[in-house]
């Protein structure tokens, strides 16, 4: 494939990914209360309006707060999951891994009615810790594919040499195992923090008109009024995950951490 | 008595036998090679004895005590893979002194040491470096010193310099015979390479494709008296006659009657026998001469490489390889009718 | 220690948190709803436990299964665009310096973090009259008023493609980053063109990644909720809204359910049958 042509393919690409984010970041610095492009006149005020007033405010706490505990829960169920399934050999070791996987995997609406019919049942609808549970069990799948990746990274001959050296299996758990794993712990729980931030569907159904979260102020916004105040929420949330996953990608090895081998240097 | 001892030991995997039948004692403060092609058997005899696998059949002993179901985090060895298998999360030291670690000595201790066996493989001042910053040559080292670092009962390794280019390997091979003389610790190193094993140890173990033991003795004896086809294939090369016995000290090969210096216990007449013998100690002749232990043919091939002259004669479709110095090359060319001439004493003679 | 069998009780005591909290709250929601399915639904939001197949039966709808042949065209075709983009695309960044990659990576995540309902907002921007593409075209003297480009059937398979573009990435990364560089320049030395070597070698040595990039762009697609409404006319929506309009606005759970479990059982045998024609071409081949 010739030089140019690739590039002109990655030029489109890149041009298709980037115009919606160049649009929002323009018209989130609009001086105007609308929906303009280019900008007429630059103006930070909605970003203000999104740090001081308390309908935008409470939406982001409530995200916030939901993001960090139901990533940090998903991590917790994640990780002893992979670590058996790598440790141990057995014949149900593939279901496993699919009751594992299945709640991402399925289409949001049916987990989310799920979860809705779960919550009515059991009479807790409308809580925020429900929002937290659902949100943990719905990715869950993203820590356990990362850490199953991170497993899979580690040579058995790197466990067998500290056996030899005196580890028993909890003692290389703690010194070999988990130092190892820890970046690949990180990222999937970075990514189900970030996706949590963002998830409207399961959050809307389990408790979606007591506890209002950011996508779904959005999505009202969108639909009863406008303002230029969502650009900049997208804005923000953008660079957000562009710093988390930037930090990784200058800390961590992010190739490695997304599933490539260790290649030569290039 | 003292040292190691293997009782009968059986390994499966499933359907695969990877070692059959074997009983060994080795003993104490020994350089021994575990010698044999692929697949047959000694890396997992290795693994048998440093309590990663548990043998199917059979037990082992250490010093008297059965040390067979023990696991591999209770035994007091030291092990270096083939892969070197080295923490990458770790920095040198850290990697050297994590037996230490593990066994709960305190922090300055275990730098001491590290230091100290840093020191013992010529790499102090590499203590703070890590892992993914060493040359080929340095990692091997490390991980040596890392197997070392609690004064191990047995040493093992596996196949530890078959990464390395030829000239690294050579040197290394040297480096670790006088580490082992100086540390006077068993020590149990597997290869494949026989070059290897003849020159770096006390003991050669030789083990076939059948996952047998096939032979365990000094590596001089190996190659003067194999045991049997295998070994003496297997080790240097050797020419090997199909004969019969026709004597008490005789063979009779291809038509023509050999004295043998030494036979085999209980050779009976009539036995179909293999003839070793080492093409240095055959010497050719120019033209037919007659005499004892000489075999007629033509010449069919002469390969000079410098250090050594080879000449194949073709004796009745029997072919035999004679090595030789340049001084002492025969005035023999291709196509010249030549004599082979056996000497009794450097024949050994193996059942078939 | 590696892949023994797990050897008394104290084995498997990692397993009790993971499988305890899966099973309370994610196989139990589910049997719930399948449950719920079957229930009997009484006006008012409300339901009585029993077993009846009407909900069932009102599945027999034009409207649903209108929505339903559309969503799975929908998903289809997304599925198509993406992995039909995102494999050369991903075959590319592969190539490229370990820096470069990395750039290129955090790119993507920060694109794959934007939600459904800020990609639907971004991109009803983009199609916009006031502040999308059109004005841009305007500018270079293409069009001669701007136009609102949304809601439309383009529009809608933009934005799933573009929300499902990273994802593919994702996916196919791992396989296409390990892919032997060595194979592509074999088959140039023996002759093929370097578009030849693509399809040839690349794509056929990558078959099963591509299928399971598919299954999941399909799968994920499926799930579209959001999209359908912002960027796309009611004939345009998905099963997905067609389910949630039920559940809320409705309060018609047991109908809900039942669009649901069709709905998964629906997927769930496309998804076996392309991983079994991704699987049979492979056989047939060797």
């Amino acid at each position: 494939m010739s030089k140019t042509l690739r590039n002109i393919f990655l030029g489109l690409v890149l041009f298709l990914m980037s115009g919606p984010l160049v649009i929002v970041s323009g018209v989130s610095l609009n001086a105007k209360k609308r929906l303009f492009f280019p900008p007429e006149g630059l103006s930070l005020r909605w970003y203000v309006e999104l740090l001081t007033e308390n309908s935008w405010l409470i939406p982001v706490k409530n995200s916030l707060i939901i993001a960090f505990t139901s990533s940090l829960l998903a991590l917790s169920i994640a990780l002893p999951l992979a670590y058996f399934l790598w440790r141990y050999r057995v014949f149900y070791a593939r279901a496993l891994f699919t009751l594992g996987i299945s709640p991402f995997m399925l289409p949001p609406v049916i987990t989310a009615l799920g979860f809705l019919s779960f919550w009515v049942t059991i009479g807790f609808y409308g809580q925020i810790f429900t929002t937290m549970i659902s949100h943990a069990i719905f990715f869950v799948t993203l820590p356990l594919v990362t850490i199953s990746l991170g497993f899979e990274s580690i040579d058995h001959e790197i466990v067998e040499a500290a056996e030899t050296m005196g580890a028993n299996s909890n003692t290389v758990f703690r010194t070999i195992i988990f130092p190892m794993v820890r970046p690949y712990m990180i990222s999937g729980c970075a990514f189900a923090f970030v996706l949590s931030l963002n998830e409207y569907i399961v959050a809307y159904m389990v408790a979606g008109f007591t506890v209002e979260t950011l996508p779904i102020k959005i999505f009202n916004s969108l639909r009863y009024g406008y303002t230029p105040v969502m650009a900049s929420v997208t804005i923000v949330f953008v660079l957000l995950a562009a710093l988390i996953f930037g930090l990784i990608g200058r800390f961590g090895d992010l190739p490695k951490l997304l599933g490539a081998l260790n290649p030569e240097e290039k | 008595m003292s040292g190691l001892t293997l009782e009968n030991i059986d390994k499966n995997f499933g359907a695969v036998v990877a070692v059959r039948d074997v009983n060994l004692h080795l003993p104490d403060g020994q350089f021994i090679c575990f010698l044999g092609p692929s697949g047959c058997g000694k890396t997992t005899l290795l693994r048998l004895i440093a309590g990663l696998e548990k043998p199917s059949r059979g037990r082992i002993l250490l010093d008297e005590e059965d040390i067979t179901h023990i696991p591999a985090y209770k035994h007091n060895f030291g092990m270096v893979f083939q892969s070197l298998a080295l923490f990458p999360h770790m920095t040198v030291g850290e990697n050297v002194s994590y037996s230490l670690r593990v066994r709960k000595t305190d922090k300055s201790a275990q730098r001491q040491r590290a230091q100290e066996l840093l020191d013992l493989v010529k790499l102090s001042g590499l203590i703070d470096r890590h892992i993914s910053q060493l040359s080929g040559g340095q990692r091997q080292r490390v991980a040596m010193a890392r197997a070392l670092a609690i004064e191990p009962k047995l040493f093992l390794l596996d196949e530890p310099l078959s990464a390395l280019d030829a000239k690294l390997r050579e040197d290394m091979q040297l480096e670790l015979r006088m580490l082992q003389q100086r540390l006077a610790v068993t020590t149990i190193l597997v290869t494949h390479d026989q070059r290897e094993a003849m020159t770096m140890s006390d003991l050669v173990v030789v083990m076939g494709p059948d996952n047998r033991v096939h032979q365990m003795d000094s590596p001089l004896e190996i190659y003067r008296n194999p045991a049997d086809t295998f070994v003496a294939d297997f080790i240097g090369t050797s020419n090997l006659l199909d004969g019969i016995s026709s004597g008490s000290r005789e063979v009779t090969v291809s038509g023509a009657r050999l004295e043998i210096a030494e036979m085999p216990d209980g050779m009976t007449p009539d036995t179909k026998v293999t003839v070793s013998i080492r093409p240095e100690e055959v010497h050719v002749l120019p033209d037919l001469e007659k005499g004892d232990n000489r075999l007629h043919g033509t010449v069919s091939f002469v390969r000079d490489v410098g250090s050594s002259v080879e000449i194949y004669l073709d004796c009745n479709g029997l072919q035999i390889v004679s090595q030789s110095t340049p001084k002492g090359r025969p005035a023999v060319k291709q196509g010249d009718q030549a004599t082979a001439v056996l000497p009794p004493t450097a024949c050994v003679v193996l059942r078939s | 220690m590696i892949e023994e069998k797990p050897k008394g009780l104290r084995a498997y005591l990692t397993l009790v948190y993971p499988t305890l909290m899966l099973g309370i709250f994610f196989i139990v929601p589910f049997g719930l709803m399948a449950a719920v399915s079957f229930f009997h639904r009484q006006p008012g939001g409300f339901y009585t436990p029993g077993f009846e197949l009407t909900n069932y039966k009102n599945l027999y709808t034009a409207l649903f299964g209108r929505t339903l042949m559309f969503s799975l065209f929908i998903a289809g075709l997304s599925a198509a665009v993406c992995v039909s983009i995102g494999f050369p695309f991903t075959y590319f960044i592969t190539r490229m310096k370990r820096r470069v990659q990395v750039v290129w990576l955090i790119l993507l995540m920060s694109v794959l973090s934007l939600s459904e309902v800020i990609v639907g907002f971004a991109w009803s921007l983009l199609l916009s009259r006031t502040a999308g593409l059109t004005n841009l075209f305007v500018w270079l003297g293409l069009m001669e008023r701007p136009v609102a480009l949304y809601p439309g059937f383009a529009a809608l398979l933009f934005g799933i493609c573009y929300l499902a573009f990273p994802y593919t990435v994702l996916v196919l990364y791992p396989p296409l980053s390990r892919l032997d560089p060595a194979l592509p320049e074999a088959a140039q030395t023996l002759g093929a063109s370097p578009l030849r070597t693509f399809f040839t070698v690349v794509v056929g040595s990558l078959r099963n990644a591509i299928v399971a990039a598919f299954v999941m762009v399909f799968v994920f697609t499926l799930g579209a909720y959001l999209l359908p409404q912002i960027l796309g006319r009611p004939r345009h929506w998905t099963l997905s809204v067609l389910i949630t309009d039920a559940a809320i606005y409705q309060t018609n759970m047991p109908l809900a359910a039942a669009m649901a479990i069709f709905f998964m059982s629906v997927s769930l045998v496309l998804v076996a049958l392309t991983m079994m024609i991704g699987k049979g071409k492979k056989i047939r081949t060797t």
